[in-house]
Order: C-alpha cells, then sequence, then structure tokens
C-alpha cells in the first residue's frame, strides 16, 4: 500500500468507517469451477432497487472501495444499471469477473462507467486445463478474449491464478500470459472450504512441496530470503495487532443482504434487508466481537512463533471452528515458507486427528432472508479434508 | 485572469468524505488524493450550478476567519490545481456533467 492508502486506512479505523466493502450481487454462474466455495442456486437474492438503496446507504456510511463480486456478476442482467448507480455514488469501483459474457460492448460501457479495475480468473495457459477446471469448454477462449477487449480500452485489467493440483506448474506461463496481454498477476495459493462447510475441495490444495516452491519463486514473493525468514516471534507490541481488516474497516455483502466480516469469515452480522447497513456496521455484537480480537486473545497463536508475521485468516479460523484459533491452512503456509512449524501444527502433530472429527461451522449465509440471527454453532459434518 | 465562474465534479472520479478530508481518485491513473478540511467544503460545494466566489462567500469565509479576497485566490490555485489533475471541470458557464448529480458522503 501507498503511504497515502495507509493514512486513509488508519483514519478509517480510527473513525470506525467501512473503507471497503465486497459486495456480491448473485451466486449464479455460468462456470462450475471445481473448487469454487459457492452453491450456484437463487435463495432470493436482492432486488435492483434494494442493491440501489444499499449502495446509497453504504456511500453515506463512507465506504470507498467497492469491489463487485459474485458468481458470475453478468448473470444479473441489471449489472450496468447497478453499476452505473454505484459510479454515481462516486466509489471506486473493482470487479471480479470470470469475463465470459464480456465483449467489445461491454468492455467500452465498463471504461464509459470509470471502473478501476477488473479482475479475471485464469486458471491456466493451456485452454484444455483451464476449461477442465472451469468445467466449461470454450471458457479460457473466452476470458482471454475479455481481457483483450478490457485491454483495448485502457482498462487495468488483474488475471487472477488460483493455485491448485489441477493447475500447480502452470503459475509461470500464466504470469507470461498476462505479461503479453499487459495484464496484472496475482496468485493465490489457498483454495478455501465451501459456504455451507463442506470441506471436501481442500483436497484441491497444492501439497507442501509445490507451496515451497512457489515461496522461495523470487519472482513471486520478491526477497525471498526475507519472505521465507525465521518467525522473530510475539513481542508485547505484537500481541495488540489486529488480525486483519475484516469487520474493522472491511466487510462483506452477499446477494441476500447478508452481512458478514469477510468474503472469506461468514460470521452472519446482520442483513441489510431488516436493518440499516450503518447500523449493522456500528452495532452488530457478531462485528464487535471480532473487532475486539487482537494477538493476545489468540491462545495457540499468541504463543506460536509465527504469531506476529503469519498470514492468519480469521475467516478460516472461523471455519475450523474458532475465529479466535488458528487458521491451519496459514499454519501450513507458515511451514512451507520459513520450514518451522506452528504450535498448532505441532499440536496436530502430537495428537493426530482428522477435521472431520473437528466440530466445523456450518454456515447460516444461503438460506432465505427471513431467519433469526442469533449467534450459533450448529453442528455440522464435513465431507472429509486432509492436513 | 481566470477564464472560469463554475466548477463541477469530474465523472471520471472516485471520491469519499473520511471525518473532515475527502478522498479522491482519478479513474483516468488510478492516483489518489486528499483534500484537506478547507478543501474539502470547496469539493462538496462544486456542483456545477454555484459560481466559485459565491462558494468561497458561503462556505469558506462564513466559517473561516479569512479576508474574502485571500481565500478566493487560494480556492482558484486549488481548482485549478484539481482541475489540472483533471479531477474538476472549470467553466465559465454554469456546468452538470451527465451522471455527476452525486450525492457526496456526510
Amino acid at each position: 500500500m501507498s503511504g497515502l492508502v495507509e493514512q486513509m486506512a488508519a483514519k478509517a479505523l480510527k473513525l470506525n468507517i467501512p473503507l471497503s466493502v465486497q459486495l456480491d450481487l448473485t451466486y449464479r454462474c455460468n462456470e462450475r469451477c471445481i473448487h469454487c466455495y459457492l452453491d450456484h442456486d437463487d435463495h432470493g437474492e436482492m432486488t435492483t432497487a434494494e442493491i440501489k438503496d444499499l449502495l446509497d446507504q453504504m456511500a453515506e456510511a463512507g465506504v470507498f472501495y467497492l469491489t463487485i463480486s459474485g458468481g458470475e456478476i453478468m448473470m444479473r442482467r441489471d449489472f450496468f444499471a447497478i453499476l452505473e448507480h454505484a459510479r454515481a455514488r462516486t466509489f471506486c469501483v473493482n470487479l471480479k469477473t470470470n469475463g465470459v459474457l464480456i465483449r467489445k460492448k461491454e468492455a467500452e460501457r465498463l471504461r464509459e462507467l470509470g471502473v478501476e479495475r477488473v479482475q479475471i480468473s485464469i486458471y491456466s495457459h493451456r485452454a484444455e486445463v483451464h476449461d477442465a477446471i472451469t468445467k466449461m469448454p470454450g471458457s479460457f477462449r473466452q476470458s482471454i478474449e475479455a481481457v483483450r477487449f478490457l485491454r483495448a480500452q485502457g482498462l487495468r485489467v488483474t488475471m487472477a491464478n488460483v493455485l491448485m493440483n489441477q493447475n500447480a506448474s502452470d503459475y509461470q506461463s500464466v504470469r507470461a500470459l498476462a505479461k503479453e496481454l499487459d495484464a496484472r498477476f496475482i496468485m493465490d495459493p489457498t483454495i478455501t472450504p465451501m459456504m455451507d462447510g463442506d470441506r471436501s475441495i481442500l483436497n484441491l490444495n497444492v501439497d507442501q512441496t509445490a507451496l515451497r516452491e512457489v515461496f522461495r519463486d523470487g519472482t513471486l514473493v520478491g526477497n525471498v530470503e526475507e519472505f521465507c525468514a525465521t518467525p522473530r516471534g510475539v513481542d508485547t507490541e505484537a500481541l495488540d495487532l489486529l488480525p486483519c481488516s475484516a469487520g474493522h474497516t472491511a466487510c462483506y455483502v452477499s446477494p441476500y443482504g447478508d452481512v458478514y466480516p469477510c468474503v472469506q469469515f461468514p460470521l452472519p452480522s446482520g442483513n441489510v434487508r431488516r436493518t440499516k447497513f450503518v447500523d449493522i456496521w456500528r452495532d452488530s455484537p457478531q462485528l464487535k466481537e471480532v473487532r475486539s480480537i487482537t494477538l493476545r486473545d489468540m491462545p495457540s497463536c499468541s504463543q506460536c512463533a509465527h504469531g506476529a508475521t503469519c498470514t492468519r485468516c480469521p475467516g478460516l479460523a472461523y471455519l475450523e471452528g474458532n475465529m479466535r484459533g488458528p487458521s491451519s491452512q496459514d499454519c501450513e503456509k507458515s511451514y512451507a515458507r520459513t520450514g518451522i512449524p506452528s504450535e498448532n501444527y505441532k499440536a496436530k502433530r502430537a495428537s493426530p486427528r482428522s477435521l472431520q472429527s473437528l466440530n466445523l461451522v456450518q454456515i447460516q449465509g444461503l438460506q432465505p432472508a427471513v431467519r433469526d440471527f442469533s449467534p450459533k454453532v450448529p453442528e455440522a459434518s464435513a465431507a472429509g479434508a486432509s492436513l | 485572469m481566470k477564464n472560469y465562474r463554475y466548477v463541477a465534479r469530474s465523472k471520471a472520479i472516485a471520491a469519499r468524505a473520511l471525518g473532515d478530508e475527502t478522498m479522491v481518485m482519478s479513474s483516468t491513473d488510478s492516483t489518489l488524493y486528499t483534500l484537506n478540511e478547507v478543501a474539502s467544503v470547496i469539493w462538496a460545494a462544486a456542483d456545477g450550478v454555484t459560481p466559485l466566489d459565491e462558494i468561497v462567500a458561503t462556505k469558506i469565509c462564513a466559517q473561516y476567519d479569512i479576508a474574502p479576497e485571500v481565500a478566493l485566490k487560494d480556492a482558484e490555485a486549488l481548482v485549478e490545481g484539481l482541475a489540472g489533475h483533471g479531477l474538476l471541470l472549470l467553466s465559465d458557464q454554469p456546468l452538470v456533467p451527465p451522471g455527476n448529480s452525486t450525492r457526496e458522503a456526510s
């Protein structure tokens, strides 16, 4: 982040302003990616009017960065009406899409509306690999065409590559393709559980060997020595660290109006169909609880050598059953980076227990709008996972 | 000699008030700017139909202890600078850019 962006984020934190929101317009999609964490049925999406009203509320609340995502955003016939409204409210709009429905006309409209950046998922430079992941024949060609249409309009494009077993050896070539198309390249090495709690897709995650290779690729991580350095442990100052921006200066709103701290942190915190966005942001007991947690409050992580430098995701920890607990996937990453096991990792080795036997959180967000929002940790079963 | 009287926010920007400051990002090159309290007042009032001298008189001089001619000179430097970055439009005629009848967060 630039200094100015950091300053603004710090000020937003101090003023309790939701600087960034991700709004998913729909979970419907024209692709069926094997690693996707969503179900693709429509459980009662917000109407155009509801979304426009929500955008008005978010502008009033101080939201500046608006990421519009899905599902596939262009599956909504009112997508451009929503985007137009968002830009009229002067949000800085980023879009996440597979690009399949973006042709020249759509790219022109996106430019006219002043979209900040468009992120398109590209899983491989090989069409057959990409299409096998999306389960949509021809999707690679269409997504790459979309990148070209957007770049031809001068729009900034990010090609996002999710690393999994199926494409583990392709990321360098995808990056080269991004360079050729004058697009930014980002890579995410983490497959996350499905929003309904099903962890079976975690089997797609690459193994430690592949992770280690990625983390030692200087072209990706910069200074390898620094990136993979031995953790310095947790000092007093580090104990007051906040986990991330989720719930602090950022949140997520689902197509059904459910508010969560983050798209990856599905703790039901309110619904904009019943409560004003700003009231949820300020008064939700769930968001207040999230905000109250520092490293000091995490029994395992505060004692871990990686505590101050770990990329621990509180949402993934929540999905494992405890938002103050460790996120095993991030423990894996810390280990792959440094070769030093986390406290959680060591405990698991000492007392091996499959994630199948953990009391996993069942996500509440995929149900019709009218429901009780009292905190719940219902029983759930996992379809199987390995760590 | 200035050849404009009216100022309007460009539609090629993203903007939001953050406390007494305002964040403004140019859609053209993604550069982020912050406006201080006084500049934010002018920004918020730059509706394309209120003359700059009126904005200065009613929004600045009425609130801050500053001589009108000094305030106007400073305001002109500000809006010309912002216009140079494509964030504001200047005109000798009233103007409201299409799609830019925005409601700024307070």
